[in-house]
């Protein structure tokens, strides 16, 4: 192989890594969660589907918005402003964009929680959301 | 490394440049039309610059962390990016008034606009159910059409095409 193949097949790599998936999600949220808490024993779709089902103390609920099923297309409690499905079965958008996770899950958590979600909560979550199917 | 030949050169730069698209750090160049129009049109619809003066632009922009009840706060490139383009687009003359609660929809020609031939207890039916809602009524919203040609009020039949 000569060198400017080579330089090609880095620049499609450096193209694509830049784009993450869910899987990749998951791992960095296990190792912040094993920081966090000495007792992580795994994420659980169970834990996942009851925190995003569940009030925590205000008005809304994940699933005031995006809701009882990940995979339907959502609904903004306040505004009635369409959201887009979250379970990345449906929409392949989802859990793609570190930038974007970061800056939801800041606001939603903020907004649901009155504070930031633990690492075992963001991970539960995305093993919840994962799990669904259409 | 040392690069001398011409091809190579032209390569690495393409290398460079296909990494660069797909990276965070090139959505800097992403036009602030187009950052306002994601950013500000993901809870509701993108409200149009025009329907407010620049000095309340400034007061939203400043205060995202508790918007409306909200947290929309902003990465601060991508906030000073929207708050030039709602400054370059911002609203004067009769839409120029800033309302204390910041909201168009508290603004004295919003207010006239929507009460003639309106009951405005509409604004609070389960149709509607916020007047920040502009999209209930106002069939264009997507391409910024406010006019009276494109609206429909639910629950009431095309209140425009017919008289
Ligand atoms: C008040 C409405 C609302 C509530 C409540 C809400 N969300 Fe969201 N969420 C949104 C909107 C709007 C978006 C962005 C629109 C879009 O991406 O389609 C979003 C996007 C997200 C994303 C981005 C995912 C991606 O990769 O695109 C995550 C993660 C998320 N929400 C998690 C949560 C969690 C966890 C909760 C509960 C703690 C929650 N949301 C509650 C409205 C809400
Ligand atoms: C995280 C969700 C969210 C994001 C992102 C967001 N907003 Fe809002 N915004 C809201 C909510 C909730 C309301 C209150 C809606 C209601 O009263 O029904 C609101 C209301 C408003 C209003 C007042 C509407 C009226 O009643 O006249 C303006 C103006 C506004 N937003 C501008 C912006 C701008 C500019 C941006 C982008 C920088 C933005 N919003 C991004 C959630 C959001
Ligand atoms: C319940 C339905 C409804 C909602 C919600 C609504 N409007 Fe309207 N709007 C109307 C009607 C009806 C008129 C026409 C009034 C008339 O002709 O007397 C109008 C008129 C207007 C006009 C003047 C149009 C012209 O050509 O003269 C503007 C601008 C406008 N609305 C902006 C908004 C914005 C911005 C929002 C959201 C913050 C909004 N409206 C929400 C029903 C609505």
């Amino acid at each position: 192989m000569n060198r400017n193949r080579i330089l090609m097949l880095l620049a499609f790599f450096a193209a694509t890594s830049a784009n993450a998936a869910p899987a990749e999600f998951l791992k960095d949220f296990e190792t912040q969660a094993r920081a966090e808490s000495a007792a992580f024993k795994g994420f659980s779709a169970e834990r996942g589907s009851q925190f995003f089902h569940a009030k925590h103390g205000a008005e809304w609920s994940c699933a005031s918005c995006h809701t009882d099923n990940p995979a339907s297309v959502g609904k903004h409690a306040k505004t009635d402003k369409e959201i887009k499905p979250m379970a990345p079965s449906v929409n392949p958008e989802r859990f793609t964009d570190a930038a974007k996770v970061e800056k939801w899950f800041k606001r939603n958590c903020g907004d649901v929680l009155n504070r930031a979600c633990t690492a075992l909560e963001k991970g539960d979550f995305l093993t919840y959301v994962l799990s669904v199917r259409k | 490394m040392k690069v001398n030949n011409m091809k190579t050169k032209f390569v690495l730069l393409a290398a460079i440049a296909a990494a660069l698209t797909a990276s965070p750090v090139f959505a800097a160049t992403e036009s602030a039309a187009t950052k306002w129009a994601n950013e500000c049109g993901g809870c509701h619809v993108a409200y149009p610059a025009k329907f407010l003066p620049a000095a309340t632009w400034t007061k939203i922009m400043s205060g995202l962390d508790k918007h409306f009840g909200s947290d929309a706060s902003l990465d601060a490139q991508t906030s000073k990016a929207i708050s030039g383009y709602l400054a370059t687009n911002a609203g004067s003359g009769k839409h120029g008034e800033s309302p204390a609660s910041l909201r168009i929809s508290d603004t004295r020609w919003f207010q006239r606009e929507h009460s003639e031939e309106m009951d405005p207890s509409i604004f609070k039916s389960p149709l509607v159910k916020s007047v920040a809602n502009c999209g209930a009524c106002h069939l264009g919203v997507a391409k910024g059409d406010y006019s009276e040609r494109n609206i429909r009020i639910p629950g009431q039949g095309n209140r425009r095409n017919d008289d």
